[in-house]
């Protein structure tokens, strides 16, 4: 599990205001997901490859994510050509091939997969952490800054917890089969997790409490805006348009 | 400096603390020893006001203590070290890590960096500063909690297990760093070399009390 995969990096991309990428994401991702039509949707896969491109991170690992994506995506194609009424194009038996749901799938596949590209070459370009300065400047509440922020700082503790209690099971001659003692293992487990999680987010705040915490988060760095980061978002806004009036 | 009166302390219906009375002086070096499950860490959490007693004094720096408002002086004042590292490093990288006290201190940025630089360096640890806090060793992640702790420039120090699962090297450097220091503190170990090394008095809990064996 590595959210981060992508962050490290030196180029125009990476070094983008994370504040221009949150903006363009935001635009891009809305404008996609409200377009109707496949021809648009084909078309907007151009700019977040183009990104990708800029970018410079590995094509591979990038196709991977997407098939982890595209892995949810394909039951679509098993049940929407077949169930959306419109124009039957095919038959197999009793089963009958939807022009409409064949394009319906189309236009889902594009848009997630476009919206996916582009999280990857703009949010995935960016440390976890930048991200949530820029939300914190950006004047989002700081409650959800704050929820985010420590569910990606912890989210590795109880991931290595995870491991080490599945470690110690396993030690002891667990393996898991479809019966009721792995069923209550697993329950277990899930409750041993959340209890560690509670009791050690307390720690936590005692700790940051002793450190004279006070519900209030100071920033270190501040981030400036060069014409550059204004000119991408700018840009993303504007190619985001663009696709909307576009039929 | 610390005072504590005949302090009571319950988990469900065990009393942990049954009229303990504390008082630390400066310049003490106070080894705190006694069975696990004594109340070691319970009565350290009473001093940063973590845990409320259910009767008795706490008096800190000369003030009566009760609320939870009495006590927000005293922890730029007190630093406290956690057993598990992990509780107290949860900024993403070093920097901000060592910097979050002196900034909820009221410290500027500016100042807060020159605090970390020259906190860092008096513990050998020049160079940290950019470093991800989750993908330091343990003693590594021991020692920069110890940084988080001693750039809020206290007065007495608390150090729960500071030694546990350290190898010999780090531990040495814990002892080093605790010697040179003119601090005060309090030491819970069950290291007896470690606190012979380190400390000048020590205190044992047993049955609820303190005493000095």
């Amino acid at each position: 599990m590595d959210l981060e995969e992508f962050a490290l990096g030196d180029s125009c991309i990476h070094n983008l205001d994370p504040r221009a990428k949150i903006v363009s994401v935001f635009v891009f991702s809305t404008v996609v997901a409200l377009n109707p039509w496949v021809p648009t949707a084909a078309a907007a896969l151009v700019f977040p490859i183009i990104l990708i491109l800029a970018a410079r991170i590995s094509v591979r690992r990038v196709l991977a994510r997407l098939a982890v994506v595209n892995t949810f995506i394909l039951f679509l194609w098993f049940f929407l050509p077949f169930t959306f009424p419109g124009e039957v194009i095919y038959s197999l038996g009793p089963l009958e091939i939807h022009r409409e749901g064949l394009l319906y799938a189309l236009l889902i596949t594009l848009k997630s997969n476009s919206i996916v590209l582009m999280v990857i070459a703009l949010l995935g370009t960016s440390p976890v952490f930048n991200l949530v300065h820029a939300l914190s400047h950006m004047g989002f509440p700081d409650k959800l800054v704050h929820i985010f922020f420590f569910c990606f700082r912890y989210v590795h503790v109880i991931h290595e917890e995870y491991h080490r209690l599945a470690k110690a099971m396993k030690m002891r001659g667990f393996r898991p089969r479809t019966d009721i003692h792995t069923y209550r293992t697993y329950a277990y487990l899930v409750g041993m997790i959340l209890i560690r999680s509670f009791d050690r987010s307390q720690r936590i705040l005692a700790a940051m409490k002793c450190r004279g915490f006070r519900g209030r988060f100071y920033i270190l760095h501040h981030y400036k805006m060069k014409k550059y980061d204004y000119l991408v978002a700018i840009s993303s806004v504007v190619i985001s348009a663009a696709l909307l009036v576009a039929k | 400096m610390i005072h504590l009166r005949n302090v009571r302390f319950r988990y469900n219906s065990r009393y942990v603390l049954n009229g303990l009375d504390l008082r630390v002086s400066p310049g003490d070096r106070i080894g705190l020893v006694g069975p696990n499950g004594s109340g070691k860490t319970t009565l350290c959490q009473i001093i940063m006001g973590l845990l409320m007693p259910e009767s008795g004094d706490v008096e800190i720096f000369g003030k009566a203590r009760v609320e939870e408002r009495d006590f927000h002086d005293i922890r730029g004042r007190i630093g406290f070290l956690f057993q598990d590292a992990d509780d107290q490093l949860f900024c993403p990288t070093v920097l901000e890590d060592v910097a979050f006290g002196p900034l909820n201190m009221g410290k500027t940025p500016a100042e807060a960096k020159r605090i970390v630089s020259a906190t860092l360096a008096s513990l050998n640890l020049t160079g940290f500063e950019e470093r991800i806090t989750y993908q330091l060793s343990g003693g590594e992640k021991r020692l920069v909690s110890l940084a988080t702790v001693l750039a809020m420039e206290p007065d007495i120090l608390i150090l729960d297990e500071p030694t546990s699962g350290l190898d010999e090297a780090t531990t040495e450097r814990i002892v080093h760093i605790l010697n040179k220091s003119d601090l005060t503190f309090i030491l819970i170990s069950h290291d007896r070399e470690f606190l012979e090394r380190t400390t000048n008095k020590t205190l044992k809990i047993k049955d609820g009390i303190i005493y000095e064996p």
